[in-house]
């Protein structure tokens, strides 16, 4: 039998462990950020279709991570989906022109927006809108086009959105 | 009030077995009061019974003038810590050492300092002989150092009552002698009064100031020690005397005679 | 005929008397624990008991899960060309399931049945009738900071066991199979949900404690108070506290699927 206060100690450690793990799994594995709220401004881009975008997705400028979306609603008049994002304060120099696109990570990975820069001589400030923007691709659709293609030589697709025809 | 305990047509049944039937039982204040029979009589149900941890099915059990099996749980537990129970296996707690049990009812029922409660345990740990001790855990005493805390700790809180469940069984002479001066001692010098459920019948009989004995749901025989001893009924003379035959059979009854269950084909058993 | 029904009916009163009597006792010890400066040690006492000496069987159990989920993981991802979603893999198994439950099912074997041992043994040594004798309520000093006690560590247990399943995978994965570092945790990080994956898993590990724990503790205090009791008593613990936690883990999970 020992005596309460080493029991006492060893369940503070036994606790804080706990804690450690806890934190750990916060911010280590779940990479939670939202708890501190970022130092940075919002802005919103207006999409077709936005597949399987998801909030707290990547927002990238060339590759690097510059924020990360913190809304999806649907517009009810336009039916657009308007996605909100949040730039990290440091890159306050994203021209007004720029395009948002959505891009999936790898064949099978997660979606992300990645916003090309232009060369207007404004920069977006807090709540301004991405005005051009290019939808998620969907695989299946693609498929659908390729096979459509194939089958009807020369012919455009017709039951494809503009911007499929972009791709 | 002369009587501590009183029992009125006690009738008490458990899985449909008719435990007592109609038993009246009157337990004189600061006198040492014991109750024998054969085993399984229900003599421990008994003590539970008055510890209102069993309800009976009709009569009245009264405790220093209060009705057991309706009092209230509050009520119940502070008319209990006026009651000191010694268990038959001691019921000590593995877990904590002498000092520590014979301490526990002070300390889950008394405000006292750690200095206080102390000197309480040693004074008490004294009256038994055990102070010495006081360190050991329960599995380092033999069973008659066992029972010997346990009335140390039965008796920390000072209670008005005391009852023994078996106290000199499975014990050698020597701590049967221990305990038996022991609970006479107790009960003159601290002015309790003493309930002793037991089947060792001259052991008991040498300290009790008045003896009940109970059999098959009913009291058999009641008196002071000579005149138990000189009572004739067959069943209690039986049960004082130790003879193998008497009212109580030396054989359990049996749906054949002997010659019928030998001389049958059946091989079941 | 009309005895077999009898008979059923029978069974189903002594049936619903058990439960009867579980929910008291959980009842009980919920509502009815030790005031502050009693109770605190008491409960203190029982997270020591059950959790720090748990401690030991779970870390090792979740470095070997971790690993072999790796290494498994590994092998059937690279056939896939997908082996930099290892970590994702594992965190979101572990998180989710393997944390929880595996946690539970040993808690349940080391603990549960020491508990349920413990009190059954209490009783047939007639420890708890002295104590009731003695004026102190056993359920309020025995079972209510039992209960607390594993209540707590549960959780805790849990979340100790996460963070080593996942470090045995990073130990497989990057120290061994030399994947990258940053991809094994960029990609563990970008899959994994703080409250969807982290805090549900805690939900179902908190459950999971009081059930086990309540199991453990009504299993020892309704034991018969023989050796063979106290023996039956142990082993019905482990088995329906192992059976309740993977039947509640199913019901949780679509719960937490279905969004409720």
């Amino acid at each position: 039998m020992l005596s309460q206060r080493i029991i006492e100690t060893i369940v503070g450690f036994f606790l804080l462990a706990a804690i450690l793990a806890f934190v750990a799994l916060a911010f280590k594995v779940s990479g939670l950020t939202s708890f501190f709220k970022q130092e940075g401004y919002d802005i919103t881009a207006a999409f077709d279709d936005i597949g399987q975008l998801k909030v707290r997705g990547s927002v990238k400028i060339g590759g690097v991570t510059v924020g990360e979306v913190t809304a999806i609603k649907i517009d009810a008049t336009s039916y657009k989906a308007i996605v909100t994002m949040r730039i990290n304060a440091a890159i306050n120099d994203i021209p007004t022109d720029s395009s948002a696109s959505i891009l999936t990570a790898g064949l099978l990975g997660d979606n992300y927006i990645a916003i090309t820069p232009m060369y207007g001589k404004e920069f977006l400030k807090n709540g301004d809108e991405i005005q051009e923007t290019h939808s998620a691709m969907i695989l299946e659709k693609l498929i659908g086009q390729f096979l459509f293609s194939v089958s009807h030589p020369g012919e455009k697709s017709p039951n494809l959105p503009e911007e499929g025809a972009k791709i | 009030m002369k009587n501590l305990v009183e029992i009125n047509k006690l009738a008490f049944q458990r899985n449909n077995r008719s435990i007592f039937k109609d038993v009246d039982i009157f337990i004189p204040k600061g006198k040492v009061t014991a109750i024998m029979g054969p085993s399984g009589t229900g003599k421990t149900t008994l003590l539970r019974l008055i510890g209102g941890q069993l309800l009976p099915n009709k009569g009245s059990i009264k405790v220093a003038g209060q009705e057991v099996p309706t009092l209230r749980r509050s009520a119940l537990y502070l008319l209990r810590k006026r009651i000191g129970m010694l268990f038959q296996t001691g019921g000590l707690f593995t877990h904590l050492s002498v000092f520590e049990n014979v301490a526990f009812p002070l300390r889950e029922h008394t405000q006292l300092t750690n200095a206080m409660i102390r000197s309480l345990v040693l004074m008490k740990l004294e009256m038994v002989g055990l102070r010495g001790a006081m360190h050991l855990m329960p599995s380092e005493l033999s069973g008659g150092m066992a029972r010997r805390v346990a009335l140390a700790r039965a008796i920390a809180l000072d209670p008005d009552l005391i009852m023994y469940d078996e106290p000199f069984s499975g014990q050698d002479p020597i701590s049967m002698g221990v305990l038996v001066k022991l609970i006479r001692m107790l009960n003159d010098t601290l002015g309790l009064t003493t309930v002793i459920v037991s089947h060792d019948v001259q052991e008991t009989l040498s300290i009790a100031d008045y003896a009940y004995v109970i059999s098959d749901g009913g009291v058999i025989g009641q008196g002071t020690a000579s005149s138990i001893n000189k009572d004739t009924s067959l069943q209690l003379q039986q049960f004082l005397r130790g003879l193998p035959d008497g009212p109580v059979a030396f054989h359990y009854p049996a749906p054949y005679s002997l010659e019928e269950d030998l001389m049958s084909e059946t091989t079941d058993v | 005929m009309f005895n077999r029904i009898g008979m059923l009916g029978h069974i189903g009163l002594n049936v619903l008397e058990k439960y009867g009597r579980a929910g008291m006792i959980l009842y009980r010890a919920i509502f009815r624990i030790p005031n502050i400066s009693k109770g605190f040690p008491l409960v203190l006492q029982q997270i020591y008991a059950e959790g720090v000496l748990s401690l030991l069987i779970i870390v090792v159990s979740a470095l070997f899960i971790g690993m072999v989920v790796a290494l498994q993981g590994y092998h059937t991802l690279s056939k896939f060309g997908a082996a930099q979603q290892l970590g994702p893999l594992v965190a979101l198994s572990v998180a989710r399931e393997l944390g929880p439950v595996v946690t539970a099912l040993l808690f349940a074997g080391r603990a549960g049945s020491a508990l349920a041992a413990e009190i059954g043994l209490m009783k047939a040594t007639e420890q708890l009738s002295s104590m009731e004798m003695m004026a102190v309520d056993p359920l309020q000093r025995v079972i209510a900071p039992r209960f607390w006690g594993g209540f707590i560590s549960m959780p805790l247990l849990t979340l100790i066991f996460n963070m080593v399943a996942i470090y045995g995978a990073y130990l497989v994965g990057v120290k061994w199979l030399g994947m990258d570092a940053g991809a094994f945790w960029s990609n563990m990080q970008s899959a994994v949900d703080f409250r969807l994956d982290i805090v549900n898993g805690i939900y179902k590990s908190v459950v999971f404690g009081a059930v086990v724990t309540w199991i453990a503790l009504y299993q020892g205090y309704d034991a018969v108070p023989t050796s063979a009791g106290i023996a039956n008593a142990t082993t019905r613990t482990v088995v329906y506290s192992s059976l309740a936690v993977l039947g509640l883990d199913f019901v949780l999970t679509a719960m937490m699927i279905g969004g409720w």
